[in-house]
């Protein structure tokens, strides 16, 4: 009780000071209307605490593993009383420290933007501009199904860190995402409300079976799981010490897990649907993410063949969305499938099929004895399509719309054997690179894409794609 | 500027490998000085080199900067890409009357700089640049 109290109290300020702090902002222009209405702060999900609190635990507990010893030695000085005083006091700092941490975090959806205060010590106000959101998503761990909350997460151009709301009441969340969608959409504000969840058809599911079948198939799987049993025995035959070959093949055993069991456990049900919002991906056995990446945002897409896939000719597809680290559109499809899933995400551009991708010259061997064979490079009215990789294959296709910058480049023992190499940037940070071109035609290309990257804009979608502003 | 850089160290290079073995060995190992002080030598022709492949060409639709000599590359930036025109000035630059511009596009790995630019051109470019990039000016 002395707790909420004393919370209370403090909030009696910050209660005070919030309208004002509001206010000013408000006075932007594109933001009048919404100054009638004013901006209504919600908090969140009141489950949020006991994530929180969990913070101070897991410090002692990291602390306890990495130093096993000295937490011994000072578990042993502690007398009953001390532990019992020592949880009397942690348990009520960390949730205080939960609680504190809850109350401050603020968020506000206003006409154009999502505004998130947070900060206990060090306040933190960050303004998300709806029609720069790249990619929306709900995630919902384990346990936090069980609670019934889900995380929204936003992608946002330049920020190296994802802005999260966590938690949030499942539902909440699910409208939340809808509502953002929605005024990101160029819907008037007054509607966006009732606009509601887009309506969404579902283009593919993944069957488990070929997910496991896919995963026994990529040489990863095997690597790590080789590595997880060769590297402790060959420790254990060379050093017969216990504590070595525990410390080794514990970070084996899990990185070995995660490859296999966590892969297709992160995988599992994987669905795509598309929705006027954009592509819908939902997947997951333990924990849900339902991703949406808007129409329009993706810089770059790669489609991948392991060498072992190549027989049943499987691909996968890989988005580059700016702002976005997570990356797979399809784990694992029929290359038929994932091609037409890739006329989707951009549409009017068709994969170009192996047979067109133009090869380096012969020459170029010299600068890359074996790789010179993986290269290869295919430009169409749409894509600037790249592919390298001998038996992992990928193929890489860019946009001209999405075309930042060109680059030539060439070294010394690319000159002598008349090559060059064509890097093109796109805004998700990658870079694709027709490696190995001829010179002559690397400089026409050079030429010849700058101009195209530089139309290529005019027939692009807007940035609010249901209104075309 | 990066020849007063390759002075100063391999200077300080060519004094320690001159004066170590000169005092702890024989002073015939002094002659081990002779290596970076012919690394200079050489390195002051490759900046010379290097320094004159810089160039850059104000074109109708985008900006090309071409440099190197051995790894030779080209950067073609159309205009509307540009998202930020910086000129920047250190206190050796600014020593020697020069400042450099630097363009910025959403993709992190474009490396479109201009070094060593008269003050008074670096703003023109940047006020050019600036003016190109408004006009054209297109989103991600």
């Amino acid at each position: 009780m002395t707790v909420t109290g004393s919370e209370n109290d403090a909030d009696g300020p910050n209660g005070t000071a919030a309208p004002a702090e509001a206010a000013p902002a408000e006075a932007a222009p594109d933001t009048a209307p919404g100054a009638a209405r004013g901006v209504i702060e919600r908090r969140l999900h009141p489950v949020t605490p006991l994530r929180r609190a969990w913070a101070p635990v897991a410090v002692l507990v990291g602390w306890a593993v990495h130093d096993p010893d000295q937490a011994q030695r000072q578990l042993t000085r502690l007398t009953t009383t001390g532990l019992l005083i020592g949880i009397a006091v942690l348990i009520p700092a960390a949730a205080l420290y939960g609680f504190l941490t809850w109350w401050f975090t603020h968020f506000a959806v206003t006409d154009t933007e999502l505004r998130i205060r947070t900060g206990l010590l060090f306040r933190r106000t960050a303004h998300i501009r709806l029609e720069r959101v790249q990619a929306i998503d709900v995630t919902q761990p384990l346990l936090a199904r069980v609670a019934g909350v889900a995380k929204l997460r936003l992608d946002v151009i330049g920020t190296g860190k994802k802005d999260e709301l966590a938690f949030l009441g499942a539902d909440e969340a699910r409208a939340l995402r809808a509502e953002l969608l929605a005024r990101a959409a160029g819907f008037a504000p007054e509607t966006a409300h009732e606009v509601g969840e887009a309506p969404s058809t579902r283009l593919l599911n993944v069957p488990p079976g070929v997910i496991a079948v896919s995963l026994l198939l990529t040489g990863a799987t095997w690597g790590t799981l080789a590595a997880a049993v060769v590297v402790p025995v060959l420790l254990w035959l060379a050093t017969h010490s216990l504590w070595t070959v525990l410390a080794t093949a514990v970070p084996l055993a899990g990185a070995a897990g995660a490859h296999t069991v966590g892969r297709f456990v992160t995988e599992y049900d994987w669905t795509v649907a598309e929705s006027p919002d954009g592509l819908r991906v939902d997947r997951g056995l333990l924990d849900r993410t339902h991703e949406t990446v808007p129409p329009g945002r993706v810089q770059t897409v790669r489609i991948v063949q392991p060498l072992l896939w190549r027989r049943r000719d499987w691909v996968r597809v890989e988005l580059d969305v700016a702002g976005s680290s997570n990356s797979a559109l399809l784990p694992v499809a029929p290359r038929g499938i994932a091609e037409s899933l890739v006329a989707r995400v951009l549409p009017g551009v068709s994969v170009p099929p192996p047979a067109a991708l133009s090869r380096p010259p012969r020459r170029s061997w010299r600068c890359a004895p074996l790789r010179w064979r993986g290269y290869g490079l295919a430009v169409t009215d749409a894509v600037f399509a790249a592919r390298y990789g001998l038996l992992r294959r990928s193929l890489a296709l860019v946009p001209h719309a999405k075309v930042q910058s060109v680059r030539l480049t060439q070294g010394p023992w690319q000159r002598l054997a008349r090559v060059a190499d064509v890097r093109v940037d796109t805004g998700a940070g990658k870079t694709v690179a027709a490696k190995l071109r001829d010179a002559g035609e690397a400089a026409e290309l050079l030429r010849a894409q700058a101009e195209r990257s530089r139309t290529g804009r005019r027939d692009a979608r807007p940035d609010r794609w249901m209104t075309g502003d | 500027m990066r020849r007063l850089l390759l002075v100063v160290w391999l200077g300080l290079l060519t004094l320690a490998a001159g004066l170590l073995p000169g005092v702890f060995a024989s002073p015939a190992w002094a002659a081990f000085a002779l290596l970076p002080l012919a690394a200079l030598a050489w390195g002051w022709v490759l900046l010379e080199r290097n320094w004159r492949s810089w160039r850059y060409a104000e074109r109708a639709d985008d900006l090309l900067i071409s440099r190197g000599v051995l790894w030779r590359e080209e950067t073609v930036v159309p205009y509307g890409r540009m998202q930020l025109v910086e000129v920047t000035s250190g206190p050796v630059e600014r020593h020697f009357g020069l400042a450099s511009v630097q363009l910025h596009t959403a993709a992190a790995a474009t490396d479109a700089t201009i070094p060593g630019l008269d003050p008074a051109e670096a703003e023109r470019l940047r006020d050019r640049l600036t003016e190109l990039g408004e006009a054209r000016s297109a989103g991600l």
